[in-house]
């Protein structure tokens, strides 16, 4: 158990510092950043001392410990257009972000545990081959396309929904949606899967021989069981909006990170771009490790495996 | 013969399974009564219907394939095929409950043992709080289960599967029901917890006047712990008496080879004869006795007409052609 | 359970085959060019629409072309990214993994860390800041495509040959004397190939998506040719007043992914069995969440996805 959760832990680290390093790697590459901060008018001398400053006259192993030092001392510079620490970019623009992840997920999980619990016990019925169109529709579309057609159909046919940025609940509703919509056909393939296999168990029919209420015999004794993989995979889930944040937050003119993200890139702000893919690749990589580590809790055969 | 009304009166049970294929008999015209305290074994070959009486008599047949489509079941006067589903959930786990074959996977493996016994309890005695738990405690007890206390907060994986089927049949008798079914609950287990088992299973039966129907193919087990057997072919009971009257004088020739099967120490190796042939197709059964195409003792009648059910001795009776007595019955 | 039939199911054969066709015969299928408009018949609706022209049938967008003829361009490149993409990936990872599988030891262990790491990143977020530092271009993207790519194949087909090893045939073939390159091309890799099929029909969506959402995002294929994803972007602004921009060729990209995740499905029941309680998101999704502790036995790892051997 613990050297399963160590080993863990090193890999997110090593993943994260691949992570760091393509990012040192890219910025390296992608021209002189002397260029990029000074003024045209600039001298050599003003480009020496600049560099010298920045400690890009250092070897280029040497740049890269400094590099990884300051990111993990949480400094990423200033932003080139804005001359503001790149970290108050970053915070103006998370909770955004993860609002609208959260949101999504709990969506998801809203639709796809129920309709994925449903589809099981009805096996065969019209909810279920609903359920599975849904389902497979969500695995085939582009979640920026889907973003669009909704716009289109509430914010301009019907005018109902407002169309994109962030402020009440109601701007919520669209893109917490097409989030929550992927995510959700997921889980429902997964917890209908996992439902069925669940049902036709012995332990069912002991808890229904026990005069159980249908209803506690699916919620209590069916669903806890079934859950397990479907709580991994809806963290996993979710784990991965934050790297796809980009498309919805685009698509919705969300002023998350991922939107962030696209504007330094098109404006050529680097040290942005980079502690933007940065930052979102930890949450990515923090929130896979905690879904080994829920698993692990969660799954009581586990749980008291530690020898 | 007991004085007593019976506990259980079944009359003519018939469940189907209506598939693709057409409609399979799974129970086909079964009747028996049982008494308090008493133990009746079913026995037959795997698809004779033994486990679908069963779940008919509490009524859990696996739907939608499967109906209970005639007969009566009397729990104490009561017909259970009449009752509102929300009846019948409090006849289960309160009235009869089941144990089920394999005690690995009857237990839910998310729940932990405490939770298992004291939710049922909690749903037919109302307790709460410290009497559930004393309650809880004494039904783990009984079936000894050691260190019942600390090991409330464990799970079934935590177990041997001695023990599990312990649990799972203290969770089934922790209710004080009338009636126990018990569907192979030893065939998972090693032979020493086996015996184990069943010496434990019949105690508590006696201090506690439950009766007992065990669902097996193993006649040692009936031997051991059996008042009265029931011996069931494609769906019918063929054989019924007292335990000593079908071992002494075993009067369907398909109890006899089952009997035939059974390996005793006085018997060679080479006597052990199985069972020719298959049983039988069960969505197409013959118009005849469907043991007949198996049945050393064919006669040409047989084959047209299912043989009627005559008394070989008092409380003992079987439904051959062979038996004395049947022709004169039809 | 439904009775499997063998014959290819009709709806993803017939959509595939016409894409396939569309994008071969573009050129004398279209009617106009993809890339030129005429700036006068901008904006022009769908031929079922008032105002519609039969000259296109699907309308036109803000510089006057031809949606129609952009989508059938479109196909093409959608099928050439995924093709080339995947063959190197396919190619790459297939090799890595055979290596790692047959060598075992330090080899296996570096490889399969190494693609632990390569599946447990954030795959979009990657390719955006990849494509866009190092200039989008066609290859770029494919290039980046295929570099997320390949970790999915090594994996796989490491198990695949730890397998196969262990059979008597490589035994025996070990003990003949024939070389580890013989021994892997002749023995284990002619039995990885139903899943590598069967990987790689499951990738084609996949890739078709990532390609599209990096174009939509501007950071893939570049204007002005007809990439799915740059159409639909292109629409984003006349979503009120010219729908049909965005609709259509996001329509394109869905029955095309549909079709081939569904006929992804279809082969892994029928190549492939091992594959089959693997669920397509378990091959999509690259699990990080890796299988449990090698003390426990019992536990059933449904859904999640195994993870790559733990030690």
């Amino acid at each position: 158990m613990w050297r399963y959760l160590t080993g863990r832990v090193l890999q997110t680290m090593l993943s994260l510092l691949v992570v760091i390093s393509i990012v040192f790697v890219l910025t390296r590459f992608s021209g002189n950043p002397v260029h990029l901060l000074l003024d045209v008018n600039a001298t050599e001398r003003d480009q020496e001392i600049l560099m010298r400053h920045l400690g890009l006259d250092r070897p280029l192993p040497v740049q890269y410990g400094i590099y990884v030092r300051n990111v993990f001392l949480g400094d990423f510079g200033n932003s080139v257009l804005t001359r503001r620490p790149v970290v108050e970019h970053i915070w103006e623009r998370l909770p955004a972000t993860v609002e609208l992840g959260l949101v999504g997920m709990v969506l998801s999980v809203l639709i796809g545990v129920p309709l994925g619990m449903y589809s099981a016990v009805r096996r065969g019925g019209v909810l279920d081959t609903g359920a599975r169109v849904f389902a497979v529709l969500g695995q085939s579309m582009p979640a920026f396309w889907l973003g669009l057609m909704l716009i289109l159909f509430f914010g301009v046919v019907l005018g109902v929904l407002p169309a994109g940025g962030r402020g009440g609940l109601l701007h919520l509703i669209l893109p917490a949606f097409t989030l929550g919509y992927f995510t959700s056909a997921a889980i429902m393939r997964l917890t209908r899967s996992a439902m069925l296999e669940v049902l036709g168990s012995d332990y069912i029919k002991f808890a229904r021989l026990k005069g159980l209420h249908e209803q506690v015999v699916l919620w209590k004794h069916g669903l806890k069981n079934a859950l397990l993989p479907v709580v991994t995979f809806a963290v996993m889930l979710f784990v991965q909006f934050l790297g796809g944040a980009v498309v919805t937050e685009t698509v919705f003119a969300w002023p998350g990170l991922g939107r962030l993200l696209l504007e330094s890139i098109t404006t050529r702000d680097y040290p942005i771009v980079q502690a933007g893919v940065l930052v979102l690749s930890a949450l990515y990589l923090t929130g896979n490790l905690m879904v080994d580590l829920l698993y692990s809790y969660l799954n009581p055969r586990i749980r008291h495996a530690r020898s | 013969m007991r004085e007593s009304a019976p506990l259980l009166v079944v009359e003519d049970l018939k469940t189907h399974f209506f598939t693709r294929r057409g409609v399979t008999k799974a129970v086909d015209g079964v009747s028996f009564t049982l008494h308090a305290g008493e133990t009746l074994a079913l026995v037959g070959e795997s698809g004779s219907g033994k486990s679908v009486t069963c779940l008919s008599l509490v009524r859990l047949v696996p739907e939608p394939a499967g109906r209970i489509v005639g007969g009566r079941v009397l729990l104490e006067g009561e017909d259970l095929l009449q009752k509102s589903s929300a009846e019948m959930r409090r006849v289960r786990g309160k009235k009869i409950a089941m144990v089920l074959q394999d005690p690995l996977t009857s237990l839910n493996p998310a729940l932990t043992i405490g939770t298992q016994v004291s939710e049922v309890v909690r749903l037919h005695q109302g307790l709460r709080g410290t009497p559930l738990r004393e309650r809880v405690l004494e039904a783990l007890r009984r079936l000894r289960i050691p260190a019942a206390d600390t090991r409330l907060r464990n799970y079934s994986h935590q177990f041997s599967g001695g023990m599990r089927q312990r649990v799972s049949s203290a969770i089934a008798l922790s209710c004080a029901p009338r009636l126990l079914i018990a569907d192979e609950p030893t065939t998972a287990l090693d032979v020493t917890i086996q015996a184990q088992y069943l010496e434990l299973l019949k105690e508590v039966q006696a201090s506690a006047g439950v009766a007992v129907i065990l669902v097996t193919h193993d006649f040692g087990i009936v031997a051991a712990i059996a008042d009265r057997v029931a011996v069931m072919y494609a769906g019918r009971i063929v054989e019924m008496g007292s335990t000593l009257q079908v071992f002494d004088n075993p009067s369907h020739p398909y109890t006899r080879a089952l009997l035939r099967c059974l390996p005793d120490v006085g018997l060679k190796r080479e006597q052990l004869v199985e069972i020719g042939g298959q049983p039988p197709d069960l969505a197409r059964l013959p118009q005849g006795c469907p043991f007949a195409p198996r049945c050393p003792e064919r006669q040409p009648i047989c084959d047209e007409t299912y043989p009627p059910t005559v008394p070989v001795a008092s409380g003992h009776v079987a439904s051959c052609w062979a038996v004395p007595g049947a022709k004169a019955r039809a | 359970m439904r009775a499997r039939r063998r014959e290819i199911p009709w709806f993803p054969g017939v959509v595939l085959a016409t894409l396939v066709f569309t994008a071969v015969f573009a050129a004398y299928l279209a009617p106009h060019s993809p890339t030129e408009g005429d700036i006068t018949q901008k904006l022009i609706p769908p031929i079922w629409m008032e105002q519609g022209d039969s000259d296109h049938p699907l309308g036109t967008d803000r510089f006057g072309r031809d949606v129609l003829s952009r989508i059938i361009y479109g196909s093409r490149i959608s099928l050439i990214v995924s093709l080339i993409a995947i063959g190197v990936a396919g190619t790459v990872g297939t090799l890595l993994g055979l290596i790692a599988g047959y060598r075992g030891g330090v080899t296996d262990a570096v490889l399969m860390r190494l693609t632990d790491v390569g599946l447990s990143l954030p795959t979009i977020l990657i390719a955006v800041v990849l494509v866009a530092v190092s200039e989008p271009s066609f290859r770029n993207v494919i290039l980046v495509i295929a570099l997320l790519l390949w970790p999915r194949f090594a994996r796989q087909v490491r198990g695949e040959t730890l397998a196969i090893k262990e059979q008597d045939f490589v035994a025996l073939a070990v003990v003949a004397g024939r070389s580890s390159a013989w021994i892997i091309s002749r023995h284990i890799f002619p039995n990885v190939v139903p899943t590598l099929l069967v990987i790689s029909t499951l990738q084609v969506g996949y890739v078709i998506l990532l390609e599209g959402t990096l174009s939509f995002l501007g950071v893939g294929v570049p204007p002005p040719s007809p990439a799915w994803g740059l159409m639909i972007a292109d629409g984003r602004g006349f979503l009120a007043t010219a729908w049909w921009i965005s609709f259509l060729p996001g329509l394109a990209m869905v029955l095309t992914v549909l079709a081939v995740n569904l006929m992804g499905d279809w082969l892994r029941d029928h190549l492939d069995p091992k594959l089959r309680q693997l669920g397509r998101a378990a091959v999509l999704e690259a699990p990080a969440a890796a299988s449990v502790g090698p003390t426990v036995d019992e536990a059933p790892v449904r859904g999640a996805p195994a993870g790559g051997g733990g030690g």
